[in-house]
């Protein structure tokens, strides 16, 4: 079975996004980038299909194809998922920030030409939060989709998937091919060892251009502008837990 | 221009989601259905056709749809989508799961989690965790947009709507397996005045329920959790506050032993009122709290649970 898994060069999570002062955009001017953490989820279950761990049969995974759209910096992103274990990457360059709907009929293109079994993907990216690409990219495949998945099981031509939904988990089987789209709690992505990145360095990476595709990428969406939120005026310490009580009733909270 | 709010709904009931779904699509077009996507949801639709506002209510009732699988509702709404300009859904997860999907098949960008209607084809929606808000101006004649109920006012009741029936579609490629949903007698996280939040500083799944259960139904509040505690499997996925798990904005948030993550903080900073209790002075969770009380919850919370009486 043939996997690919999209990756996204984002903001580092532990980064605190700043707007710029014109209203234009967050700076993201030397501000620390690092592979969207879902989609190292992604990264990390692909992987675990190839290797057999946890529940998953040995080999159910033959191939992990991972591509990325964006900035010629995002093949780092692409390395560091083949020293994971992606055994080659395709990077469509781009500069611009593409929305989830170009992104997803560029994954298509990428899909109708790899002819993957299994597409593994966060389910958002921690910039624009959209949670939209995973689902968009199964419509416009007309692919069975399985979103926002905690656990995963690849048996009988189905991918079984657990998902993380409002009120509880609801567990439902596709069809492969599907995508499925990763939540938190899948798996614990690991660290790539410093002999895995080494060999990382000669896996291939295919560059590619958006043009390349012939998918129309325009903009669908204007951005006005990008604001910071209201800020919380600095709050009180009280001194006990009888103070707090006192002081919410006061306040008309309790 | 029409607008058709997909309705969120427990089986039995509408939820409140659905009324603050309708508050945004008032705000497009005066011309607003909803539709109930359910297994046996008469009651439901009955319920919607109460809401201040509807014009008519479509029930689509099927065994997929039921499920929420997105394939079904697709399959169900692409034959209705040429009536209307605008589709609106709470960005709860099933809303998260189908809208899109919808989207892609009519070639549109989907808009998600918008918290303000600007003007009918400009939307304020929150970027980067909530660290920015996003203004932006569709171009396409049909809109997609999920909507975070926690941002609008409930639509009230009063209206008397008729109730019509569509087609469900069918989800032939995917099949639901089974569920499991947490049954609780507390509020709903996403419609609780008051929440109880615990983290990872409860060390254990035992500990977490032992310490907040009592205080939740003191306090007559739902129970919520972050990342850091549901992942070490103090509580179950469905209670996560933050980015990627529900964002509330109760009355009065009290949040135990939690740190503050930028994560954490995007799901719960426009509760009305935040109370930090966190033995750490230095917890990014002070820097947002109205009130903050620098303690060990071990001896905080019992002195809290007296307090109140």
């Amino acid at each position: 079975m043939k996997v690919l898994v999209p990756v996204k060069r984002v903001i580092d999570s532990n980064v605190k996004a700043r707007v710029k002062a014109d209203q234009s955009s967050v700076d993201l001017a030397n501000v620390k980038m690092s592979m969207n953490p879902f989609d190292e989820i992604a990264v990390e279950e692909a992987v675990r299909l190839k290797e057999g761990k946890e529940h998953h049969a040995a080999g159910t995974a033959s191939e992990i194809v991972v591509v990325s759209i964006g900035v010629t910096q995002a093949q780092e992103t692409i390395r560091t998922a083949l020293a994971m274990g992606a055994d080659r990457g395709v990077l469509i360059q781009s500069d611009a920030d593409l929305e989830p709907l170009a992104v997803a009929k560029l994954l298509k293109a990428v899909a109708d030409e790899e002819k993957p079994d299994l597409i593994l993907m966060g389910k958002q990216s921690i910039d624009g939060d959209n949670n939209a690409v995973g689902q968009m990219l199964a419509a416009l495949l007309d692919w069975p989709q399985a979103t926002f998945a905690g656990k995963l099981e690849i048996a009988g031509g189905k991918a079984t998937v657990t998902r993380e939904v409002d009120g509880g988990l609801q567990t439902v089987s596709a069809g492969l091919p599907a995508v499925v789209t990763v939540d938190l709690r899948l798996n614990t992505p690991r660290y790539a060892s410093l002999p895995n990145i080494m060999k990382a360095k000669k896996k291939e990476i295919v560059t590619k251009t958006v043009a390349d595709y012939g998918v129309d990428t325009a903009d669908r969406l204007k951005v006005l502008k990008v604001t910071e939120p209201p800020k919380r005026a600095a709050g009180v310490k009280v001194e006990s837990a009888a103070q707090l009580v006192e002081t919410l009733k006061s306040a008309g909270a309790l | 221009m029409a607008v058709l709010v997909i309705a969120d709904h427990d089986g039995s009931a509408v939820r409140d989601t659905t009324h603050k779904t309708v508050t945004a699509a008032l705000a497009l077009s005066s011309d607003v259905d909803v539709l109930v996507l359910g297994k046996g949801a008469q009651g439901v639709a009955d319920a919607a056709a109460k809401i201040a506002g509807v014009r008519k209510v479509l029930l689509a009732d099927g065994d997929a749809v039921g499920h929420g699988l997105a394939e079904a509702v697709e399959a169900t709404v692409l034959p209705l989508a040429d009536g209307y300009d605008a589709i609106l859904s709470p960005a709860n997860t099933d809303g998260k799961n189908f809208a899109p999907r919808i989207a892609a098949k009519l070639d549109v960008a989907p808009i998600s989690d918008i918290v303000e209607v600007v003007s009918p084809d400009t939307f304020v929606r929150p970027i980067y965790a909530g660290n920015a808000l996003e203004t932006v101006q569709s171009s396409d004649a049909k809109k997609v947009i999920t909507v975070r109920p926690t941002a609008f006012a409930a639509a009230a009741e009063g209206g008397s709507a008729p109730v019509e029936t569509v087609a469900a579609g069918e989800a032939p490629k995917t099949a639901f397996v089974s569920e499991e949903m947490v049954k609780s007698d507390r509020p709903e996280l996403g419609a609780a005045k008051i929440i109880v939040s615990g983290g990872r500083a409860l060390g254990s799944a035992d500990e977490f329920h032992a310490v907040m259960e009592p205080l939740a139904d003191k306090l007559g509040a739902a129970i919520g959790a972050s990342r850091a505690a549901v992942d070490a499997g103090y509580a179950p996925n469905d209670y996560q506050v933050g980015q990627t798990g529900k964002v509330v904005a109760p009355q009065l948030y009290i949040a135990i032993g939690i740190s503050g993550a930028i994560q954490h903080l995007a799901g719960m900073k426009d509760s009305k009122t935040i109370v930090a209790i966190n033995k750490d002075p230095d917890a990014p969770i002070f820097q947002i709290a109205d009130y903050g009380l620098v303690a060990d919850y071990k001896t905080a919370v019992p002195e809290l649970m007296a307090a109140l009486g």
